[in-house]
């Protein structure tokens, strides 16, 4: 602690969700200056309490006290009044109003009569020069990077007079550079002694980015570790509760080519989404496509995934040439097994029963003379359950109910049950938490050994370099010629990923 | 206070929503009553009497509900998959005078045991073609189909009222705007001598039956529902979105194609641009109050027709505009989305 009396005091915050009990006594504190993070894995609780500093919630139990001072519980005023200021995940912004009418909304009176935009102007540039977060306050949201978003997000809090500035898993939706460029701005809102919370379940930036780190577990204040006197290793156990180990790949010798790619091209809604792209993806390796999502990842998926077609170019699929565009009938029934990126999006469809998502993409295999086979059905997902360890909820429930880590595995299952010949996996532990992503990778490792054709579409470096035995890189919607994993380190990835081997390219010519 | 999400929905639940929702608007519209002047419980008995009072009312209720099951489940089947469709009414009207004109003009001779099949089938298709263009519309250019759904019901019944003054006009109803007469082997049997009560009804309950099942049961059924649900993720499953919504547009502009048949083939025998009291819109109220089930559908259409037929009655007994159904059924809809809303959302202080 480097001040005597903390910005901000949390003592003994307790809150209960029906017979869940997602913050229970609690207690923190944040000194004038200080970046703390807030770890835990998904549903620890870290949101909840975020909350209850925000207002939203009304706690149980417990007190928020800033400069000593008690904050009336379940205000969100009072609490943005008192200098708080929050970062939601999802951005509260109107993509169709500009940068300044998105960060004066709600700071005018409703009665007001002439709106003070000019000096609204003048704050919102004094601010960005002094923090150093550039944007054009006449630029429309809607037309911002998600990064310039969160900026504007960020000055909208400091536009309120926020001294203590919380972020809710800040870069969940950032590019690895647009994340490194935010921690550099925290550090420096910090230096300029400002107070932030960052609430984060990714063990390198709060090690890269917080003085002082709490670990919350279970709704429980497990521990308190200050950045330099702690590792990796003892947060990861701290957080999950027991020691986690991502599984690493074996040696092996891969089999026969089962996809081929031949300068495909796919160009959708006029824009060349792949451009003449080539990859050979043989039985039993993982072939890593590495990139900064929006490069063409989304169109290669669904391109495999028979839900867009390719405007040139061939693909070889078991040796066959592919005539016209995949069907995803055709896809699933010659044994691919599909991870699409989103799983609430596209991977399940959370107001049906979970064996209703379980036979949906194969309704052919559980229906007789277009009637469902709903024993059939149920026993299917009852198997998945079993075997895949997929916790809180049986084959009829909702498949809303399940945890993003139990609906990832409930798709991991019903495409790995049957033994599929290739698995398509996109980004395949994106947002899960650490135990959850260990045992994604065991699934994909055991697919692997089995003889199955992987490929593994992810901007993870980590989760590549674990996974893959070959790598590619995707920029702009043009794939790298491929490496081996021998040859890949952070580094060389890096700049295969901001599109270096092009230059090489035209070298050799 | 604020709302949240329930984590499950009792059964117990779901199925007192449309009771309690019914049981508050008839609260909320025995207020107007009291202002009107009458005793409210006493209204409410007249309204019963009067749709359940005598043979002749049971059959007259059972009458009306009839149209409002196949308007009813034509919404609740189209908004299960998510496919707006306003347009019964309209759907309706083209049902009706496509019978009208097919009977006067070019069946009229056959036996009913044929003659009475094909004019159903002529309505329901002519019901179907109608919705198929805004479909095609959304499809191919994203149109909304609410809007292009609701504005087509003026087309239909502004055509119908063409139709009924120029080419199909009767020329022996003395100068009225009134179609040609269908052929008496058209006219549907009666379920009850002496009534004006049709087989129609049979087939609504039957129509209701097998939609049950289908929705249920079938790969259709479960594609649809996908379909409706998350759109992106039925994709991502391989439903063929735009083929589903094809064949759900077709059973949807159906039964409201055969809405319209029916009242031609089972009361009327003509057309007139009075035709329907709105049971195209009506039947939006009932498959909401049916919470989209098609079992359901069968209930709150009697539920609908009760209000309707009951409140002529004490609106003569009593004095008081017969407005007040209108309102009561308009009622029981907002109340039931509010008791939806309360299935899903519990609230915490």
């Amino acid at each position: 602690m480097t001040s005597p009396i903390p910005v901000l005091d949390i003592v003994g915050v307790s809150k209960r969700f029906g017979s869940n009990l997602a913050n229970d006594d609690i207690s923190l504190s944040l000194a004038k200056g200080e970046i703390l993070a807030l770890l835990g894995e998904n549903g620890a609780g870290k949101t909840t309490l975020m909350s209850i500093l925000f207002g939203h919630y009304v706690q149980d139990k417990g007190q928020v006290l800033i400069d000593g001072v008690a904050l009336p519980p379940g205000k969100p005023r009072a609490a943005i009044r008192a200098g708080i200021g929050m970062v939601h995940q999802h951005f509260s912004l109107a993509a169709n109003l500009t940068v300044l009418e998105n960060v004066t909304t709600g700071t005018e009176s409703l009665w007001s009569v002439a709106s003070r935009r000019s000096e609204a102007r003048e704050k919102l540039l004094a601010i960005s020069r002094r923090f150093g977060l550039t944007v054009d306050p006449d630029a429309r949201l809607g037309d911002l990077s998600v990064g310039e978003q969160q900026r504007v997000e960020i000055l909208k809090a400091l536009y309120n007079d926020a001294r203590i500035l919380v972020l809710d898993e800040p870069t969940a939706v950032l590019t690895q550079v647009e994340a490194e460029t935010l921690f550099a701005t925290l550090k420096d809102m910090a230096a300029q002694g400002l107070s932030l919370i960052f609430i984060s379940h990714k063990l390198d930036e709060v090690m890269a980015a917080a003085d002082r780190i709490v670990v919350l577990r279970g709704g429980r204040h497990v521990a308190e570790r200050r950045a330099k006197d702690t590792s990796k290793a003892e947060l990861a156990e701290l957080m999950v509760g027991r020691t986690v180990t991502r599984p690493v790949r074996e040696a092996s010798t891969p089999g026969e080519i089962v996809l081929e790619a031949a300068a495909v091209s796919v160009r959708a809604q006029g824009v060349d989404v792949l451009k003449a792209v080539d990859f050979r993806l043989r039985a039993g390796e993982v072939l890593g496509i590495i990139g900064v999502s929006g490069n063409g990842q989304g169109a290669l998926a669904q391109l495999l995934s028979g839900t867009l077609a390719r405007t040139s170019g061939d693909l070889i699929l078991f040796g066959t040439p592919v005539e016209d565009r995949l069907s995803v009938a055709d896809v699933v029934a010659s044994g691919i097994g599909r991870i699409p990126e989103d799983r609430n999006r596209e991977g399940a469809i959370g107001e049906m029963a979970i064996w209703e998502n379980a036979i949906l993409e194969r309704v052919a295999d559980y229906s007789r003379r277009g009637l469902v086979d709903r024993k059939a059905g149920k026993a299917f997902a009852s198997r998945i359950i079993d075997q895949f360890d997929v916790r809180g909820g049986t084959p009829t429930s909702r498949t809303r109910l399940l945890s993003g880590g139990n609906m990832q595995k409930l798709i991991l299952g019903r495409n790995l049950i049957n033994r599929p010949r290739i698995l398509l996996a996109a980004q395949p532990a994106r947002g899960l938490d650490e135990g959850a992503v260990a045992a994604v990778h065991e699934r994909i490792l055991e697919a692997r050994r089995a003889g199955t054709a992987v490929l593994l579409i992810s901007e993870d470096l980590d989760e590549v370099m674990a996974l893959a035995d070959r790598i590619q890189a995707i920029v702009g919607g043009r794939l790298s010629p491929p490496i081996t994993a021998e040859e890949a380190s952070a580094q060389k990835l890096g700049l295969m990923m901001a599109g270096e081997w092009q230059a090489e390219q035209t070298h050799a010519v | 206070m604020r709302f949240e999400r329930r984590e499950h929905r009792p059964l117990a639940l779901v199925l007192l929503t449309p009771v309690m929702a019914i049981v508050a608007a008839l609260a909320l519209s025995g207020i107007l009553i009291a202002i009107a002047g009458a005793p409210v419980l006493e209204a409410y008995w007249r309204i019963l009497t009067g749709a359940f009072g005598s043979r002749l009312s049971t059959t007259e209720t059972l009458t009306r509900a009839t149209p409002l099951m196949l308007t009813g489940l034509a919404a609740a089947v189209a908004f299960r998959a998510r496919l707006w469709n306003i347009g019964a009414e309209g759907q309706l009207y083209l049902g009706a005078i496509a019978v009208a004109a097919a009977s006067s003009h070019l069946l009229g001779g056959l036996p009913a045991a044929i003659q009475i099949p094909a004019l159903l089938a002529i309505g329901a298709l002519a019901g179907m073609l109608l919705l198929l263009v805004p479909l095609w519309l959304r499809l191919r250019f994203s149109v909304d189909e609410v809007v292009t759904t609701l504005l087509l019901n003026f087309v239909a019944v502004l055509f119908v009222s063409m139709l009924i003054d120029t080419v199909l006009k009767d020329p022996t109803a003395f100068g009225w705007p009134q179609s040609q007469s269908v052929a008496d082997a058209a006219m549907l049997p009666k379920l009850l001598a002496r009534s004006r009560l049709h087989i129609g009804l049979g087939l609504a309950v039957v129509l209701a039956f097998i939609l049950q099942f289908v929705q249920q049961r079938t790969v259709f059924g479960l594609r649809s529902r996908a379909a409706g649900l998350n759109p992106a993720g039925a994709v991502f499953a391989g439903v063929p979105l735009g083929r589903t919504l094809v064949v759900v547009a077709c059973i949807s502009g159906g039964l409201a194609g055969l809405a319209g048949a029916v009242e031609v083939m089972g009361v009327k025998g003509y057309v007139t641009t009075d035709l329907s009291p709105g049971y195209g819109y009506s039947g939006i109220v009932v498959a909401m109050l049916a919470n989209l089930n098609p079992l359901g559908v069968v209930l709150a259409a009697l539920f609908t027709a009760t209000m309707f037929v009951g409140a002529d009655g004490m609106s003569r007994a009593m004095h008081i505009p017969s407005y007040i159904a209108d309102v009561t059924v308009a009622l029981s809809l907002l109340t039931m989305l509010t008791a939806i809303f309360f299935t899903q959302y519990r609230i915490r202080r």
